[in-house]
């Protein structure tokens, strides 16, 4: 196939990345994740070509078993010859910037076969169990043609609020001995959760485990019931008792995953594009806020206002709305445009 | 592009049990500030170089004790080259001659480290190396 666009481009990446060029499709994630200026330009023309990829994210506390399940799912997608693609998150140290990114010691199978790719990446300074550029990595390996993405969070045992904005279904792994039924409802867990998944059946506890989930979710649904007014109206998360380490309730689990596809899938508009657009406009935002505090703070002048101010005896929420007011009327101080 | 982190690729290849030495050298990394994936034990060429490119990753550090450096690094480099990654640098640690050292060196991405190398020469020959290999890649 002839280009009109240089290799190296922007436009070049995306083309070899739409022909199926896992060289370029690794070194885009790449300009992601550095904030590469070439990037938005590839990712642009991508854009036409996303929405295939069905976005399953896996979370849960340390050590659940996210990977070996990660693993065990993309090993049952392969036998229906789907493409896979996985994004791996661990934390970055916030003290030297390092990680060790250790997830892919549970996939090492799935290395050799073509049509599966695995990504690791550091949250580096995202908190929520995602990394920044999380978002963006799904979206190429989308438009490289992936047709289901299993993205594992970090895993901090709290709920991780970030994965919904990247995902279509969310699955929360639990397991005996890392917290109980109540722990899971303080955290926040049932409310990011599309599924649930209650791994180590093998181990004492599961079982009681997945009855305690199973209750408040069963609470959880008729409660939201009572609010919308509507009998059944909600999806009622499903608790799936699995041992990936011994390949056990594995099909169970994609089972409760292609349901929930289904669920969203059979709301025509008001489902999977209502709730995909809504996430996109989330993105948005935040890509937004992240742009302005760039482009606000680039510079020493605001910050030297600020102290100015504070030795004048302005409080915090003074000095605040006199800036944001400057700002938004275009007060040329501290703001730099792109091209500055 | 300040936000650029090296990364870096720790396989452990052929037989060999014990991967003490590895995961050392990778928490060393870590603690440098670079991004450092793990892949665990036993990797054939074929599949450390997988692992590279769909990592990305600037490094593939070995760590050798079964004294098969010779075919291995060989085996990787041509692994990498057919990955249009030619240039990914090489290194390894382990109880190695000083001619399988030039041999092995000399393609100029490749480095060895005998043992009781500090973890510290290590941490400087790949921030050396690495920003060479960023500065060709701006060129
Ligand atoms: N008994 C039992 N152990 C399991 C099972 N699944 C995974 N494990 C073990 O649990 C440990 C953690 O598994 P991982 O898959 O690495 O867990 P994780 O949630 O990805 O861990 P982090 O990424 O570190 O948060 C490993 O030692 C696994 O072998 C299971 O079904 N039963
Ligand atoms: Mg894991």
């Amino acid at each position: 196939m002839t280009s009109n666009h240089p290799k190296n481009s922007a436009e070049g990446y995306a083309e070899r990345v739409l022909q199926g060029d896992r060289r370029a499709l690794t070194r885009l994630i790449s300009w992601a994740e550095n904030g590469d200026g070439r990037f938005p330009g590839a990712l642009a023309a991508l854009y036409p070509s996303l929405g295939r990829a069905w976005r399953v994210g896996i979370t849960g506390p340390p050590g659940a078993g996210k990977s070996t399940l990660v693993n065990e799912l993309a090993l049952a997608m392969r036998r229906e010859d789907l493409e896979v693609g996985i994004l791996a998150v661990d934390p970055s140290s916030p003290f030297t910037g390092g990680a060790l990114l250790g997830d892919r010691i549970r996939m090492e199978e799935l290395t050799g076969d073509q049509h599966v790719y695995i990504r690791s990446m550091a949250s580096r300074k995202s908190h929520g169990g995602m990394a920044r550029a999380g978002v963006d990595a799904c979206d190429v390996m989308d438009a490289f043609g992936m047709e289901r993405i299993l993205i594992e969070t970090v895993g901090v045992g709290q709920a991780e609020y970030d994965v919904m904005g990247a995902c279509d279904t969310v699955v929360v792994v639990m397991c005996p001995g890392a917290g109980d039924g109540v722990q899971a409802m303080k955290a926040g867990i049932l409310e990011v959760a599309d599924v649930l998944v209650v791994n180590k059946s093998d181990l004492a506890g599961a079982e009681r485990l997945a009855d305690d989930l199973s209750e408040a979710v069963h609470t959880r649904a008729i409660r939201s019931d009572e609010w919308s007014g509507e009998v059944g109206s909600s999806w009622t998360v499903p608790v799936v008792l699995a041992s990936a380490g011994k390949a056990q309730g594995v099909d169970e689990v994609l089972k409760a995953i292609t349901s929930h596809r289904a669920m969203l899938d059979s709301r025509g508009p008001n489902g999977l594009e209502d709730a995909r657009r809504k996430k996109r406009v989330a993105q948005v935002r935040r890509v937004i806020d992240e742009e302005l505090d760039a482009r606000v703070w680039n510079t020493d002048e605001l910050g030297a206002r600020v102290e100015n101010a504070l030795a004048a005896g302005s409080t915090a929420y003074g000095i605040a709305s006199e800036v944001v007011d400057d700002l938004l009327r275009g007060a040329a101080f501290g703001m730099r445009s792109k091209e500055s | 592009m300040s936000d650029r982190k090296i990364r870096v690729l720790i396989a452990k290849p052929g037989l060999d049990g014990h991967d003490r030495g590895a995961k050392t050298v990778a928490t060393v990394l870590r603690d440098a500030g670079m991004e450092v994936i793990y892949t665990g034990l036993h990797q054939t060429p074929e599949m450390i170089a997988e692992a590279a490119l769909q990592e990305d990753v600037d490094v593939v550090g070995l760590s050798i004790l079964s004294g098969a450096h010779m075919s291995l690094f060989p085996r990787i480099r041509e692994a990498l080259k057919a990955r249009d990654m030619g240039d990914v640098l090489l290194t390894g640690g382990g109880i190695i001659p000083e001619d399988d050292m030039a041999a092995l060196e000399a393609d100029g991405f490749s480095k060895l480290f005998g043992p009781g190398t500090r973890t510290t020469d290590i941490v400087a020959w790949i921030e050396g190396a690495v920003k060479e290999r960023w500065a060709r890649e701006e060129a």
